[in-house]
């Protein structure tokens, strides 16, 4: 016996005890558990405002950083917007394969007094019972979708128009984004079906707005001055600021995961932390060896490649796991955002694709190694090896992994190229070259930074 | 009269001060500049991305003062701003032909 299995021993009888409220006939509100789900959404939320737009202003030049924060600010409100009309319906609805229905447009029906059945209707195994209100699960929800919207944009900063980001962002949350959530969350949905493992958004958040960001960055071309002129961060302070407000929000986006305060949220809070430590670590020691010095810069983004690594991960692994798969993410993700991106030639301004899609890659990747099923199927060994990966006697995860991380990546392309040409004819999607060298905050905002 | 214009290190703008107070200097006027000289620029690493930052950032001294003052002000800058590393700066001396102080309407020698 391993001391991770140990572990879960150990922890089993205590999630155990909160398995009969769950199972009992008429699931009832859970004062805790949807206390903590509501403290949970806005740690999330704080992630996109102000976390994601200081962590990308403190990135670009003088001229962008309004420019970068409308696209988080803006890009938030109107995807708040587009969740409730429709996104959360494709989303959650029950539907088919890949895509919900139209059932909750406008948030119509949705209970918000009882307890929140994801497929209620579908019957049996397929509905999966939770102890917090649908407003809470719809909020939830809606702060991924917009925290998924606004990373994109870090990979074509300093060149998009703003008439060209609200017209790409709204269809693409609602074709792109809607739809691989419902795959991969849903019981219903194509990956879900599989037995993928995505606990808090590798493929749906990640990959999806990191493969998206690179599609986009390849689609408008480099910036103007790309490769002479000097492009270093503004205010790596705000950068910092922005980095620990994603740390901190991150236990939001993975403990509130489980959608309970439960021991699997506090499971996953402690892999995510030791992943992002772990990430930091190994991004700053590869720098130090390779480059000659240790940057800030590289803690930031070491830190945030390990969360990226850890979050379809963190519900289902152990801190040892932990520890390997936050390191990988540094250390891939390092090499991805210098050494590859410098390799294809491609100008992934602020690496959305560098951190995100190849962090994702990695964490969906390690999952299917490191899952261990019981930390789900608490008392059940021989279900849980469903939900194990190949470390625990599973080795087809890695390949179900494999194939949903293919899956996402190709209709994320595919549909970000199609939707990107298609505003492109409407409106064009990049500023003039004299306007880029002006700067977006002037040209597109009429405003200056000081 | 005479323009003293000295370009130092940022760090070294307290010694320069105190160096100058005991010489009668009444005042002046400190400004963040960037420029090149001896010393080359500096290399900064951005995720891999390397730009060679050609201007460094010094300060620049102005101080106005009467003609038989100006070499004892440029001996104390430079012995204050002195490290003796590459960087350390320039000192200038300029003619000066009017001053006016705005708020009594003094000119010249008096409005030093």
């Amino acid at each position: 016996m391993t001391p991770w299995m140990r572990g879960a021993v150990l922890a089993a009888p205590l999630l155990a005890l909160a398995m009969p409220a769950l199972a009992a006939d008429e699931p009832k509100l859970d004062a805790g558990n949807t206390a903590w789900m509501l403290v949970a959404t806005a740690l999330v939320l704080m992630m996109t405002l102000p976390g994601l737009a200081l962590f990308y202003a403190g990135m670009v030049r003088k001229k962008t950083v309004l420019a970068t924060m409308m696209q988080s600010i803006f890009v938030a409100a109107l995807i708040a917007v587009t969740w409730m009309v429709a996104g959360y319906s494709i989303a959650f609805g029950n539907g088919g394969l890949y895509f919900g229905d139209f059932s909750k447009v406008m948030l119509s029906g949705i209970n918000w007094n009882g307890p929140f059945i994801l497929g209620a209707g579908l019957g049996g195994e397929s509905e999966v019972a939770t102890t917090i209100p649908e407003t809470v699960f719809v909020m939830f929800q809606m702060t991924f979708a917009i925290i998924t919207a606004a990373l994109i944009f870090g990979a074509v900063a300093d060149r998009m128009k703003f008439s060209a980001v609200c017209l790409f962002i709204v269809p693409w949350s609602l074709l792109i984004y809607s739809p691989i959530a419902h795959a991969v969350w849903h019981p219903s949905g194509l990956i879900w079906a599989w037995g993928a493992l995505d606990f808090a958004g590798g493929t749906v958040v990640h990959i999806n707005a990191g493969v998206a960001g690179l599609v986009a960055c390849l689609v408008l071309g480099k910036r103007v001055g790309y490769g002479t002129d000097n492009m270093s961060p503004h205010n790596l302070g705000l950068a910092m600021i922005g980095a620990a407000l994603l740390w901190v929000g991150w236990f939001g986006f993975n403990a509130g995961s489980a959608l309970a305060a439960d021991g699997r949220a506090g499971m996953a809070m402690l892999v995510t932390m030791i992943a992002a430590a772990a990430g930091t670590l190994t991004w700053v020691f590869v720098e130090w060896a390779t480059k000659g010095k240790p940057s800030a810069l590289g803690a930031i983004s070491g830190a945030v490649a390990g969360l990226v690594a850890i979050t379809p991960a963190s519900g289902w692994v152990f801190p040892g796991a932990a520890l390997v798969i936050g390191g990988s993410g540094g250390i891939i993700c390092f090499w991805a955002s210098t050494a590859l991106k410098k390799m294809l030639g491609y100008d992934d301004s602020l690496d959305a694709f560098g951190v995100h899609g190849v962090g994702g890659i990695v964490g969906a990747l390690l999952t299917g190694v490191f899952a261990y099923g019981m930390l789900y199927k608490t008392d059940d060994a021989e279900a849980a090896l469903a939900y194990s990966g190949l470390l625990y006697g599973n080795p087809d995860m890695l390949w179900i992994q494999l194939k949903s991380v293919l899956v996402t990546v190709a209709y994320s392309a595919v549909g970000t190229y199609i939707l990107l040409k298609i505003v492109d004819a409407m409106v064009g999607l990049r500023v003039s070259e004299d306007e880029e060298r002006e700067g977006l905050d002037v040209t597109q905002h009429g405003e200056r930074l000081g | 009269m005479k323009l003293v214009m000295a370009i130092i290190k940022p760090f070294k703008l307290d010694e320069v001060r105190d160096a100058l107070t005991p010489l009668g200097i009444q005042g002046l006027t400190v400004t963040e500049v960037k420029g090149f000289g001896r010393q080359k620029g500096q290399t900064e690493i951005y995720r891999g991305a390397e730009y060679q930052v050609s201007f460094l950032p010094k300060l620049k001294i102005e101080v106005a003062v009467a003609a038989e003052l100006a070499d004892a002000v440029v001996e104390a800058i430079a012995a204050a701003a002195r490290t003796g590393k590459i960087g350390d700066g320039k000192i200038f001396v300029l003619d000066l032909d009017r001053a006016l102080r705005i708020r009594t309407g003094e000119t010249d020698g008096s409005a030093l």
